[in-house]
């Protein structure tokens, strides 16, 4: 019933407000039409100008309302993301200025230059100095913020520091998974037909690669603050994106085609609650490249600490290897014998695969 | 006049271009419905847009409604969209279609075939003196390849597994694997197949266009005596021909991925628990091949919006476009540009930094013809005796949202920056200010400004005046608040953000931007009514040039027939920016140059 009431004021205000249109044809008409169209002119010229005045006025507003709840006042949460935050408020100065110059000018002129009885309007086809001063102001300005731009893009995009912590992340839908490479310090190999859902080896980890024997595999990421880390980024199944909207990072994860970004955390998880005076404040990671109908719940946790605690939570991380291969344990020796071979049932399959 | 009589004179033709034998019976279906006579077509064309134009409004009004209030359920949506709206909540594979639908619905089918399908179709002939198309068969069938799109891509809402909903540029693998998106079944085959068909259509419109103008010009219409319109149309048409068989090829390629197991965009893929055997292919590669059409179809959008604004705004300041060679060389310059500036839409998938940077510099350069175009507006305008009418209130709002939608153009192109802010709101805020409301609204300038030629009627002008208002408010107040959603890293694409930490608290501005989203809806209602009601009862044209304008078309009878001129075509002596020169309002191009004229 309440649909039904709402259509049908909808359609009443639809009537009146066509009533009214045709109503002032008429009006029009008897008024002389030349009259009307001219009283018109002047109401519409002077909504334009308080178009531009209310504009104006709701641009600053929108500011005072919004410009706190962007990232921008709590700053970068990585050393790297200054440099964009620079770049936008270099970026946003010239381009504040020549927006409100031109809406000015444009709405000012058609105010000011509104059809009036006895004015002429001024023959000016063209005129070669005015548009060589518009062609080059613009590109030098141009010049300016692509210098700056590529700088900062070029030294963001440059491989990373070889003393980064390196941290493998691969999308799936609808989640993130985290791989790090122990304390050899590199990556067990994978392959994707080693894909097994039923044992766990979700990301394909190839466990005859010695390499991968002291690999930890985790669903939340940690990371030390203050130094650079390294993102190794894949997908399993289409396209997703490493969003880190703190850190002012973000990158593709294609399947079959790895890629990586770097940058170094500046502040702690506790940190950036005090500095956003959010108590519930954590880094998320978003997929950023639209990925099926979970996209919007592709939600990654980030936590930053100390080295201490980093270091910390490495050490509580069991490496995936022993989870598939119990015998192997040292901490696990002579115990649950029975348990561990159902367990390792599903890893022959996998590696029987090849 | 009746249109017998017109037909029997278009005969008399001293430019001798034999024309088609009109003595037969028209037919109410050869007239109406396959009808090859470019002005019908432009109608057929402006019609299948509006009601496109409808469906994909209605459609980001659904989809806003689940933005606004993510936890609220509406039983109607149920009896409305069945199992899509479960419980009367719809549901996210359905949201996705809706987005995806909205784009792809908007992007080609309204803003490219209902924009250049329509004025291309109705200016060129009629602006550069010619009695039809170099082929109006070929124009015909660009209609009817176009209406076949159409009913494809409408089939494929009915599928039980639904329409696309990978978003408008379909990035495989999701689109490529059924297992991945339920709108990778079926329905993304349809959307292929209907995209072929609208590229066909696209081709042999453009083609049509192009030679049209490059060949049948009236004596005296040299090309620098061409309207910016006309310019703008066959960049326009130039950009399509050149880019969408690129599309095309990479649907194509796609559809074999699909269908045919081949690994053209596949490799390494464990999708819904299933380990695929594709190896070797490349999912960036289709990036590639989209975004060099995607990128010149924003263009392909905004150029004509651009061209009738030109007009539009020089006829109604009663002044010569200011710099009229440096705004056919600047759409000369972007029509260049459109085609180097692609991988900008890349630049976090991993692109060589090296050729990133080049992109920059490229994309960045687009700034330049841009402002000169701008600036060149504001010049037109100054000093001039601007009347109100609505097509020019429509062109005035066009620059307004083209200066504000291009400058965040500036941010996005700057790959540095682009790190933060791609593929969140800041882009769907640049992307519609920029091509979407500012050619829309060159699009309403053009109806506006044409609708007397078309129908012989005027539309109503308090409505037109309420549309420019709410539309123009409201289309900043919707897009606006968003530029802060995108500071912020609010990503799109997102059914809901009420999960989230670093997105919830702009919750209630979402709600805002939703109510003005379907007030700004209601009103193009108003207009479509506005358009329809007028074409039988809208206000006579008595006038033969209501507007007073120079160009060609306002030298046709009220109601011209096939054949456009009842007569001769006229000869045209001068460019068509003649306004309030030597103290006259204006000279019409047909008319001799005086022997005590200046010169320009």
């Amino acid at each position: 019933m309440k649909e039904f009431y709402f259509i049908a004021i909808v359609v009443i205000v639809f009537v009146v407000i066509f009533q009214i249109a045709k109503a002032s044809e008429y009006v029009s008409v008897l008024k002389g039409e030349e009259k009307s169209r001219k009283q018109n002119n002047k109401i519409n010229a002077f909504l334009m100008i308080a178009f531009l005045v209310f504009g104006l006025f709701g641009a600053w507003y929108c500011n005072e309302l919004y410009f706190s709840k962007t990232l921008f006042p709590q700053g970068s949460a990585s050393v790297e993301g200054e440099k964009i935050d620079l770049m936008l408020y270099i970026t946003l100065a010239v381009t504040g200025s020549v927006f409100i110059i031109t809406q000015v000018l444009l709405f000012w002129f058609v105010f000011n230059y509104q059809e009036k009885d006895g004015q002429k309007a001024f023959y000016f086809p063209h005129n070669n100095k005015l548009e060589l001063l518009w062609t080059t102001v613009p590109a030098i300005f141009l010049t300016v913020l692509v210098v700056f731009g590529l700088k900062y893009w070029f030294k963001m995009t440059a491989p990373a520091p070889a003393d980064a912590v390196v941290v493998e992340i691969t999308g799936h839908q609808f989640a993130w998974e985290m791989r790090y490479p122990g304390t050899d310090g590199k990556l067990g190999k994978k392959n994707y037909k080693l894909y097994n859902q039923p044992s766990g080896n979700t990301l394909g980890v190839d466990f005859e690669d010695p390499e991968s024997w002291d690999d930890l595999h985790t669903t939340e990421m940690h990371l030390p603050v203050g130094k650079s880390v390294k993102l190794v980024i894949n997908a399993m199944d289409v396209i997703h994106d490493v969003g880190l909207s703190h850190f002012r990072m973000k990158m593709d994860a294609v399947p079959g085609i790895p890629t990586t970004m770097w940058f170094t955390p500046k502040y702690t998880t506790e940190e950036m609650k005090k500095r956003t005076g959010n108590p519930n404040f954590v880094y998320e990671i978003s997929c950023d490249q639209m990925c099926g109908k979970g996209h919007f719940s592709m939600r990654g946790v980030i936590v930053v600490e100390s080295e201490a605690d980093y270091k910390n939570w490495l050490a509580q991380q069991k490496p995936e290897y022993l989870t598939f291969y119990p015998e192997k344990d040292p901490t696990n020796k002579k115990t649950e014998t029975v348990d561990s071979s159902m367990v390792s049932t599903p890893i022959a399959q996998t590696v029987s695969m090849k | 006049m009746s249109t017998a009589t017109l037909h029997e004179t278009t005969h008399h033709d001293t430019h001798g271009d034999a024309h088609h034998d009109h003595h037969h019976q028209e037919t109410f279906i050869t007239k109406y419905v396959f009808s090859q006579d470019h002005k019908t077509i432009a109608k057929q064309f402006l019609v299948t847009g509006i009601i496109w134009a409808i469906i994909g409004g209605l459609f980001s009004v659904i989809f806003r409604l689940q933005l606004a209030n993510p936890e609220a359920t509406y039983p109607w949506l149920e009896d409305l969209l069945g199992h899509w709206a479960q419980g009367g909540k719809l549901q996210p594979e359905f949201y996705y279609a809706l987005v995806t639908m909205h784009g792809t619905i908007l992007v080609f089918f309204v803003l490219t075939a209902g924009l250049s399908g329509t004025f291309a179709n109705f200016l060129i002939p009629l602006q550069i003196g010619a009695r039809d198309m170099a082929s109006p068969m070929l124009n015909m069938l660009s209609y009817w390849f176009f209406f076949l799109a159409s009913v494809i891509m409408m089939s494929s809402l009915f599928v039980q597994t639904g329409p696309a909903s990978g978003g408008w540029t379909i990035y495989p693998p999701l689109s490529a694997l059924g297992d991945a998106s339920s709108g990778s079944k079926i329905g993304m085959d349809l959307w292929l197949v209907s995209m072929a068909m609208f590229i066909v259509s696209s081709l042999l419109g453009g083609l049509n266009y192009i030679s049209t103008i490059l060949n049948m010009r009236t004596k005296g219409m040299s090309m620098t005596r061409m309207p910016l319109t006309i310019w703008a149309l066959f960049f326009t048409a130039v950009l399509g021909v050149l880019s969408f068989p690129v599309l095309l090829s990479g649907a194509i390629l796609l559809l074999f991925d699909r269908n045919l197991g081949t690994s053209f965009y596949l490799s390494d893929i464990v999708v819904a628990g299933k380990i695929l055997p594709n190896e070797g292919g490349s999912a960036i590669l289709f990036q590639h091949l989209f975004w060099f059409l995607g990128h010149p179809e924003v263009y392909i959008i905004l150029l004509p919006a651009m061209g009738m604004s030109s007009e539009i705004l020089s006829v109604n300041s009663r002044k010569p476009i200011f710099g009229y060679m440096a705004m056919v060389g600047s759409l000369f310059a972007i029509t260049i540009l459109a085609f180097l500036v692609w991988a900008h839409h890349m630049f976090v998938t991993g692109l060589n930094p090296f050729l990133g940077s080049v992109f920059v510099l490229l994309t960045l350069l687009i700034a330049v013809p841009s402002a000169i175009k701008v600036f060149n507006w504001l010049t037109t305008l100054w000093k001039g005796n601007i009347r109100f009418t609505p097509a020019m209130m429509f062109a005035i709002g066009f620059v307004s949202l083209f200066i504000s939608g291009g400058l965040t153009g500036i941010f996005l192109g700057n790959s540095a920056l682009d790190i933060h802010l791609h593929d969140t709101y800041f882009v769907i805020a640049h992307f519609h200010i920029v091509m979407g409301v500012a050619s829309f609204f060159g699009m309403f300038a053009g109806v506006y400004h044409w609708y007397p030629k078309m129908f012989g009627r005027y539309l109503n002008n308090t409505l037109a005046y309420i549309h420019f208002w709410v539309t123009i408010v409201g289309a900043y107040l919707i897009f606006w608040p968003m530029h802060y959603e995108g500071l912020a890293g609010m990503p799109r694409r997102y059914y809901d953000f009420s999960n989230w930490e670093s997105f919830k608290m702009f919750g209630s501005l979402n709600q805002f931007i939703s109510i003005v989203a379907m007030i700004v809806f209601a009103v193009q209602i108003l207009f479509v009514i506005n358009f329809f009601y007028s074409i039988w009862k809208g206000r006579k044209v008595k006038d033969l040039n209501p507007w007073n304008a120079n160009t060609l078309e306002w030298t046709t009878p009220l109601r011209p027939g096939h054949g456009n001129w009842p007569g001769d075509i006229p000869e045209v002596h001068r460019w068509p920016y003649d306004y309030s020169k030597d103290g006259k309002d204006f000279i019409a191009q047909d008319v001799p140059v005086g022997a005590d004229e200046s010169k320009h």
